[in-house]
């Protein structure tokens, strides 16, 4: 399935621009997350990594369907 | 009152939206942009936001906050954009009976704000940048 995502703060300088496509072989967002971390390895230095899907935090096993909102959240850093 | 914005925060506006006659204490945090960051000097902060999910997950916070303190009001306005030296990043205001909660309850806020929030902030020092908090 064809995925877009939008992508913030130091995940979007690495991954070079606000939303990407990503190409995976399966639905869920552990697969999405090694997917990008084989195609952007530099993800794998941030502190954390998380994946929100329609605006909430994503487990592992969370599906996936195409017309998903799906969101790359680096460490957050607010106040 | 929950508020994303990248004008100057008001913090007058912030406390008055927490004020209700039924309080006895108002707790007000306010963060702000420091000129120093260990030996580097700041010129700037830049703040970005995944604006409807940050709304909804401060939503969460506040819901998990009126579950464990009697909370009367919360008001809570976030900058986000390009900020100077002293400006206020964000102010939270929280009104209840007593003191006590009014404190407890603020400092809950805004300690789970840094931590779920999806704000960024990049760091604009003499001779180079970083994205805050990033990198282990």
């Amino acid at each position: 399935m064809k995925l877009k995502i939008k992508t913030f703060g130091i995940a979007r300088d690495i991954m070079g621009g606000k939303e990407v496509e990503i190409e995976i072989g399966g639905n869920t967002v552990s697969l999405l997350r090694s997917s990008l971390l084989k195609k952007y390895p530099e993800l794998e230095n941030l502190r954390s990594l998380f994946i929100a899907v329609n605006q909430n935090y994503s487990e592992d096993t969370t599906q996936l369907v195409e017309s998903d909102e799906i969101a790359l959240i680096p460490p957050v850093s607010g106040g | 009152m929950i508020e994303i914005t990248t004008n100057p925060i008001d913090r007058n506006k912030v406390i008055i939206a927490a004020e209700t006659s039924e309080a006895g204490a108002m707790n007000a945090f306010i963060g702000t942009v420091r000129s120093k960051t260990s030996e580097k000097k700041v010129i700037q902060l830049e703040y970005e936001c995944y604006e409807p999910m940050a709304i909804k997950e401060i939503e969460k916070i506040i819901n998990v906050a009126n579950s464990r303190w009697p909370i009367l009001k919360v008001a809570i306005s976030h900058r986000i954009g390009t900020l100077k030296i002293g400006e206020d990043a964000v102010v939270v205001a929280v009104s209840t009976a007593h003191r006590k909660e009014s404190f407890e309850a603020c400092q809950f806020i805004i300690d789970s704000l840094k931590q779920t929030v999806p704000i960024w902030k990049k760091e604009i020092y003499e001779g180079g940048e970083e994205w805050i908090s990033a990198h282990p």
